[in-house]
């Protein structure tokens, strides 16, 4: 493509003095108008090329062989020795050996899900309308509340996790202000999907945040306005103007930290310790993808391990499937 | 959630930078000191386990677990930083920073070149099957890391890449999210008349793409590029298969070396996890209010 560069630098400049900039080429050049006709047609595609490339190669080829050793039986110390199982895999997972494990991780992965996500997405919405406001320190706060997405899932889980930590962790000091006994986080299920989910909301409430304060500030105050003259007050203006306006953002949100939530990992790893790799001495935080590493890279069974990745690959569409149609039913309803 | 028909979805498409300027310039209401309480404890949960593994890292590790904890630093941070500047990850933290650097400078660099270019060609450019190929870049946004993990372990080890930075870098080339990002960006930001004048002029792709596309993706960049290298900087499942137990491992593998190994000295993990975030938490104080403003103004919408 370089060698265009050169003519058309030249042809043009020349060309100004006498024409209009709007008169096309006429007659000396055909093989530029040829190479001018390639230019746009082809450009495009050239454009486009890399993405396509890089995709085919590792996330359209790495679906497809995952797919077909999830029909193995592969070791991890002996890769290309692929041994024929058929649905033994799945079988294995749904009603087999490691089924208890299996279904263990998908409920797991359902409740830490609801337990990050919501609570984090409400609070985002909240403190998304308050720094809508006129404020002191406004460029502080929102820096401030975005500080915890600017550290890393190891280094914020490891933190946690001493505060956490059943000897003389913070946690257990603060409830012991109010007289609450110490509890072992890490140990109970509910405590230790709580503390995982803390991380989480911690991490990606700011972000979140600052999102909905973008979309909130093209809502146009007109509509404020109005509202305010229909003698609507703050709560009802929120209710009636900002959150409707909101609504293709919100849908977003839910559907990114969905996804987030249904492939969470380094949260539940870290914070195990040595039994991480598992979720937890009990496995009571194993999520689908620390069952997906612990079955692949601990238990060396990469074919079962791929067949793992295929059901969360399933559960992904589904949510796409179930988003498409909510948003579907939100346009037939506008 | 009851609502009136006009509300819904237009301003949200229609006035997105008009009115961004406006509420910039002061959103509707004054806040009460209500608000600004419940914003001051946001940031104060938001700030404080960040000072307080800055608190934990400069303890010993008997004061960091005593009861009730340390609220001012100790005496002993730079003692944990040596520690784990030579301990960590095998080779130490120094390594595993400069991998962490190189490893999310070369992704941030293609990625955000290939995604103002293909978010172009999207925003802009007119060629057949453009659709059904937007379409299929959206649906790849849904596929997720655990599917490629397998497959690319067995090839990064057949290719003789296992440990190797580069079975870092050459996944994440360019995202689709990138793409959809710039296009998005683009087909706000970069006026039509804009390309037409280029056109007429007689510029060819390259010089348009040179003279007029990049300048104006400027912004949109910036804010692209602090994502990508904060997401590469925190990539965590697939750098700790392939570089699990190496001597050549990032920041974060590194990191969950200390977090999983046998020593549960918290003041020497914690000085690990500060100076792990440290380069990040660096670049958003300098950067912070670009960062911010970039993301509030739109760069994310669905």
């Amino acid at each position: 493509m370089a060698s265009t560069t050169a003519p058309s630098r030249n042809g043009p400049a020349g060309r100004q003095d006498t024409q209009p900039p709007h008169a096309h080429p006429s007659g000396p050049s055909v093989w530029r108008s040829r190479l001018h006709r390639w230019d746009t047609k082809g450009t495009p595609y050239a454009l486009v090329a890399p993405f396509f490339l890089v995709f085919a190669a590792f996330g359209l080829f790495p679906l497809l062989y995952t797919g077909w050793l999830s029909f193995h039986r592969v070791s991890l110390y002996n890769v290309d020795r692929a041994e024929w199982v058929g649905l033994r895999n799945y079988a294995d997972l749904f009603t087999g050996q490691v089924s208890h494990y299996f279904w263990n991780a998908l409920l797991n992965t359902f409740t830490l899900g609801v337990l990050s996500t919501v609570p984090q997405l409400l609070m985002a919405l909240g403190l998304a309308h308050l720094l809508n406001y006129r404020l002191r320190a406004r460029g502080f706060l929102r820096t401030a509340l975005l500080a915890p997405y600017a550290t890393s899932v190891a280094a914020a889980t490891l933190v946690f996790a001493l505060i956490f930590s059943p000897e003389g962790g913070m946690a257990n000091w603060f409830l012991g202000l109010f007289g609450a006994g110490p509890v072992h986080w890490e140990a109970g299920r509910w405590s230790s999907q709580f503390a995982i989910s803390v991380i989480v909301t911690w991490r990606w409430t700011g972000y979140n945040a600052l999102i909905y304060l973008a979309a909130m500030q093209a809502v146009p105050r007109e509509l404020y306005e109005a509202a305010t003259l229909d003698g609507a007050n703050r709560w009802q203006q929120f209710l009636h103007v900002t959150v409707p306006a909101l609504r293709p953002t919100i849908l977003f949100t839910v559907i990114v930290s969905t996804i987030g939530a249904t492939q969470l990992f380094g949260e539940p790893y870290l914070f195990g310790g040595q039994s991480g790799h598992q979720g937890g001495t009990d496995h009571q935080y194993e999520t689908l993808g620390i069952l997906m590493y612990d079955q692949g890279f601990h238990s060396s069974m990469l074919g079962r391990a791929s067949a793992v990745a295929w059901i969360m690959f399933g559960l992904l569409l589904l949510i796409g499937l179930v988003n498409a149609l909510i948003t579907r039913r939100l346009r037939a309803t506008q | 959630m009851t609502t009136t028909a006009p509300v819904s979805d237009r301003p949200h498409r229609t006035a997105a930078r008009p009115s961004t300027r406006a509420g910039r310039a002061g959103g509707q209401h004054r806040a009460g000191w209500l608000a600004h309480v419940v914003l001051g404890l946001a940031a104060l949960a938001s700030l404080f386990p960040l000072y307080w593994t800055l608190v934990a890292a400069s303890t010993d590790s008997h004061a960091v677990v005593s009861s009730p904890p340390p609220m001012l630093p100790g005496g002993n941070l730079f003692e944990n930083l040596t520690y784990v500047w030579h301990n960590a990850g095998g080779r130490g933290m120094g390594v595993a920073l400069l991998n962490s650097t190189l490893v999310a400078g070369a992704v941030t660099v293609s990625t955000v070149t290939f995604s103002v270019l293909a978010g172009f060609a999207f925003a802009k450019l007119r060629f057949r099957g453009k659709k059904v190929m937007l379409g299929l870049v959206l649906s790849t946004l849904a596929v997720p890391a655990q599917l490629s993990v397998v497959p690319l372990f067995i090839l990064t080890k057949n290719l003789g890449l296992g440990n190797h930075l580069g079975a870092l870098i050459l996944p994440v080339l360019v995202t689709a999210f990138g793409v959809f990002f710039m296009r998005q960006f683009l087909s706000q930001a970069l006026p039509t008349e804009l390309l037409e004048a280029a056109r007429v002029d007689g510029a060819n792709s390259l010089r348009v793409i040179w003279h007029v596309v990049f300048p104006v993706a400027r912004p949109a960049m910036a804010v692209l590029g602090m994502l990508t290298f904060v997401q590469s900087w925190n990539d965590f499942l697939w750098p700790i298969i392939v570089m699990n137990g190496s001597t050549n491992p990032t920041v974060q593998v590194a990191l969950a070396g200390l977090g999983t190994g046998w020593s549960t000295d918290w003041s020497v993990i914690t000085a690990g996890a500060l100076m792990g975030t440290l380069p990040l938490l660096l670049v958003f104080a300098l950067l912070g209010r670009h960062i911010v403003g970039g993301i509030t103004q739109g760069a994310v919408k669905g």
